[in-house]
């Protein structure tokens, strides 16, 4: 049995050590907000957040993550309260299919505590999840929001 | 679905062809249903399991709640056909619900073609068919997302008609209750009020009264210059959904003891399994079975990484069906064969100008990789999926396990992503992920491709050529273009709107074995770049601006000319810009929207290509959701940029050469331009949004690319091209 911490709570999971951990919050802990795109940590639509820094799941062994605190797309509100970025995301109009944007808004939320109020240059360089719709305007736009809140 | 009593003597004919009907929803409600010809009237009768081919239902909360027959791939296509709707039927929009159609022959958009076709309606919309809708009435009897069809098709038929006829029938119950005419009330935010007492009753209270109306037989729609929800922005209803991680795809559906299944498929397009040693996959932790499948062997686990993980210790054997020789290079080379000679030209022009051009394959790439989950059990089966078309996904089980169609139950989840890889015909991996469910049925399996099952067994974009030949007269005014192309085209993709005296595009073609499919504008995105790039090298070769040039051809279109102003107004083409920048333009209409697009770029001496800005002006009659109709327009021009400078899938041996993300590239958030998106309200009948901004970007860019170094790019992707010269 290994043990985690998930949005807070506790989950005691019976998968080999080697099991990466998208593949756990998904189907054993049944978290399907994260999700996988490529496998190879290429895309970043399975981004969540280990002690706060932002984590492409796909590649991440599950036996890395004991003792950790994980962050999935359904933790990021608190109290029934958006985070900012999900807020910001419904106002700016950003998700099309929206499969990505649960590792976007992970992604975004992880670089803006470490950077409240980016620069282009930083967003170019800390957001390079892919999404296949085409959203980036509205994502770049979306971050100056919560940046300049 | 609340069972139904419904009064089918009351439905009236609109047509011979097409007739509404309306009845109570237990509880007091309200439904209005429309249906076409496959449903006789008596169809129409109440039935405890809902298959009523409701679109409207009014409840006694005066909750408004419209089925979709689209689904939703993040188009916002649900919420413009429900704005439609509600619009017509004067709802407020807060209390207005969506529901997505299930996938039942009742919904299927061959009814609403031929149920609204020829119903008179005021103004522009009497012009009927245009291609794509006459392309939509090619797949009649399926449920399809595709050809940008939704709004114009079933919105412009079906939403707006039914939300006019359900108005007309509230209003008369409110006008009986009122003792008045109802031409004195109207509907105003779910409310029916009389105008000169100010009374009012709202849409719930009047629901059960208005369902024992006659339905009115031509409903008078509203004049466009009363609306009060289209043309206006309104957030989408899937979005909240979206930010929180509770959206439910195809990839997510889960149910007690589902199994898992990965495969691996034969690389080369129509090769067969020959061999596997199914023996070290048996032994390894959680494995089921593992499957052998014609094309394919598949491992069936307790845990999807278990399955993958055993699929991993096969090595399994394919033949090549014979396509072992097939490259990127005998496709081309046959290409170029077929073409022949360029075309001919005039024998007294002044300048003649000749050019190749080439796009390669491509991937969709659909954030989401194929899966679905399947549980067969006897003859019947259940199937859990997201797709562009529910019906043709069950028909392509219902096939794949030798069942009636009517045996399979279908469920269409979310689709992360679309851009037509899952269109009807396209449903291998349905059919797959049946093949291995009857295989260990009774189980419940899920299967889900991995990413290098999806960009090396996808439906491409077709690789396309086209030899160009086009005469100036001496005053540099062009007397003819001529084009001959390979690898598909039709009168849309290759239409020129330019005044040129002698036109034409024909067809050479070389087969090959490589699958190819519609892909986010079909045939346009290729021709696009195409003519759109010889348009520009006329210019040229005239000495003329470009926009200049392609404006004097252009007065008998006035749509296209005021897209092409209205482009260049927003660019501010003509300026003078710093060293190794440009613009360049392009101007593509394909279904039924007219685009024209102003690239501005910048080349680094080193040959890196920014594209600073995509400015895009659309022409698609009228726009029912303003924000979400620019969003499309920003989504085409970041699919047609990824295309343009890195998209390519390559063939050696007969296979794909991509894999994954890392090789088969689509732009990132650095690269992305700034897209401003205006509109044109010109009237025409509405065209299509979800696709009529990929086809102009390639060839705007490279003509961009053009103006500011001089090195023309004939063949796609840029990124294979050396920049920094010139």
């Amino acid at each position: 049995m290994i043990a985690l911490m998930v949005n807070g709570r506790e989950h005691a999971v019976d998968v080999e050590p080697d099991t990466p951990l998208l593949w756990v919050l998904r189907d054993t802990i049944g978290l399907t907000g994260t999700k996988f795109g490529c496998g190879i940590a290429a895309c970043g639509a399975c981004t969540v957040i280990i002690n706060g820094r932002a984590v492409r799941s796909c590649t991440f062994p599950v036996s890395s993550a004991v003792g950790a605190a994980i962050t999935t797309i359904e933790g990021l509100a608190k109290d029934n309260v958006l985070h900012p970025v999900q807020q910001a995301w419904i106002d700016q109009q950003v998700p099309q299919c929206g499969y990505c944007q649960s590792g976007m808004i992970m992604a975004v939320a992880a670089l803006l505590d470490g950077h409240p109020s980016p620069t282009d240059e930083e967003i170019d360089a800390g957001i390079t999840n892919i999404c296949r719709c085409g959203t980036f305007a509205r994502v770049r736009r979306a971050i100056h929001a919560v940046g300049h809140k | 679905m609340p069972s139904v009593t419904s009064r089918p003597g009351r439905a009236r004919k609109w047509t011979r062809r097409a007739f509404i009907g309306a009845g109570t929803v237990a509880g007091g409600g309200f439904v209005l249903g429309v249906a076409g010809l496959a449903l006789a009237p008596n169809r129409l009768e109440a039935k405890n399991d809902g298959q009523l081919n409701t679109w409207i239902t009014v409840t006694p909360d005066s909750l408004v709640t419209i089925l979709i027959p689209h689904c939703e791939m993040g188009q916002g296509a649900q919420t413009a056909l429900a704005m439609m709707a509600a619009e017509e039927i004067g709802a407020d929009w807060a209390h207005v619900r969506i529901r997505e159609a299930p996938a039942l022959d009742a919904y299927a958009n061959e009814y609403v073609i031929r149920a609204f076709a020829d119903v008179p309606v005021p103004g522009s919309m009497t012009r009927g068919f245009d291609y794509g809708t006459y392309r939509i009435a090619r797949w009649f009897g399926l449920q399809v997302t595709g050809g940008s069809s939704a709004v114009r098709g079933t919105g412009v038929y079906g939403m707006a008609v039914a939300g006019a006829a359900a108005r007309e029938m509230l209003i008369g119950a409110a006008a009986r209750r009122f003792g008045v005419s109802p031409s004195e009330c109207e509907a105003r935010d779910s409310r029916i009020v009389h105008r000169a007492s100010g009374r009012s009753a709202t849409f719930g209270e009047l629901a059960s009264d208005a369902a024992r109306l006659p339905v009115p037989t031509r409903p008078a729609l509203k004049q466009s210059d009363s609306y009060t929800i289209r043309r206006t922005a309104r957030p989408r209803l899937d979005i909240p959904s979206k930010v929180d991680g509770s959206a439910v795809y195809g990839i997510d559906f889960t149910m007690p003891g589902m199994l898992y299944a990965a495969v691996e498929i034969a690389p080369v397009p129509g090769g067969k399994l020959v061999s596997v040693d199914t023996a070290p996959a048996q032994s390894m932790p959680g494995v089921k079975r593992v499957v052998r499948l014609t094309e394919a062997v598949a491992v069936v686990a307790d845990s999807y990484w278990r399955a993958r993980k055993a699929l991993a210790a096969l090595k399994p054997e394919f033949d090549d069906a014979g396509h072992g020789d097939v490259s990127t290079a005998t496709i081309f080379n046959a290409f170029d064969k077929s073409l022949g000679a360029a075309p001919d030209m005039p024998a007294g022009a002044a300048r003649v100008v000749k050019a190749d051009y080439r796009v390669p394959f491509l991937a969709h790439a659909t954030m989401e990789p194929m899966s679905c989950t399947v549980r067969v059990e006897g003859d019947r089966a259940e199937v859990w999926a997201g797709v562009q078309d529910p019906l043709n996904g069950r028909a392509t089980a219902a096939k794949a396990l030798g069942i009636r169609q009517a045996n399979v139950q279908y469920h269409n989840l979310l689709l992360g992503g679309g851009f037509g890889r899952k269109l009807p015909g396209l449903h291998d991996f349905i059919d797959m992920g049946a093949r291995i469910a009857k295989a260990i049925s009774p189980a419940p399996v899920k299967m889900i491709w991995s990413r290098e099952n999806d960009i090396q067994h996808d439906y491409y974009r077709p690789a396309a050529m086209a030899r160009f030949a086009g005469a100036l007269d001496a005053t540099g005014a062009p007397i003819a273009v001529r084009s001959r192309y390979a690898g598909g085209g039709d009168g849309e993709s290759t239409f020129l709107a330019y005044a040129i005296p002698a036109k034409s595009a024909t067809s050479g073609d070389a087969a090959h074995p490589i699958r190819t499919g519609p892909w986010r504008s079909v045939l346009n995105s290729q021709h696009g770049f195409f003519k759109e790039s010889f348009v520009d090298e006329l210019a040229h070769a005239a000495k003329k601006d470009p926009y200049r040039f392609r404006r004097d051809l252009l007065s008998d279109q006035p749509r296209f000319r005021a897209a092409l102003d209205k482009a260049v107004e927003m660019a501010g083409w003509g300026s003078s810009l710093p060293e190794r920048e440009g613009r360049g333009i392009a101007l593509c209409e394909s279904f039924g929207t007219i685009v024209a697009q102003v690239a501005h770029v910048a080349v680094s001496p080193e040959g890196r290509l920014h594209v600073k800005t995509v400015y895009c002006a659309v022409d698609c009659g009228d726009v029912v959701n303003t924000d979400s109709a620019a969003a499309q327009a920003e989504g085409g021009v970041v699919f047609g940029l990824s295309a343009a400078l890195v998209g390519e899938i390559t063939i050696d041996h007969g296979r794909v050469v991509q894999r994954n993300f890392r090789d088969y590239q689509m732009i990132r958030l650095a690269d992305a331009p700034e897209i401003p998106v205006e509109f044109i309200r010109s009237d025409a009948r509405l065209g299509g949004m979800g696709e009529p901004c990929v086809p102009p970007v390639a060839a705007a860019v490279a003509n961009a690319i053009f103006a500011a170094t001089g090195i023309r790019v004939r063949d796609l992707p840029v990124k294979n091209h050396d920049l920094s010269r010139a």
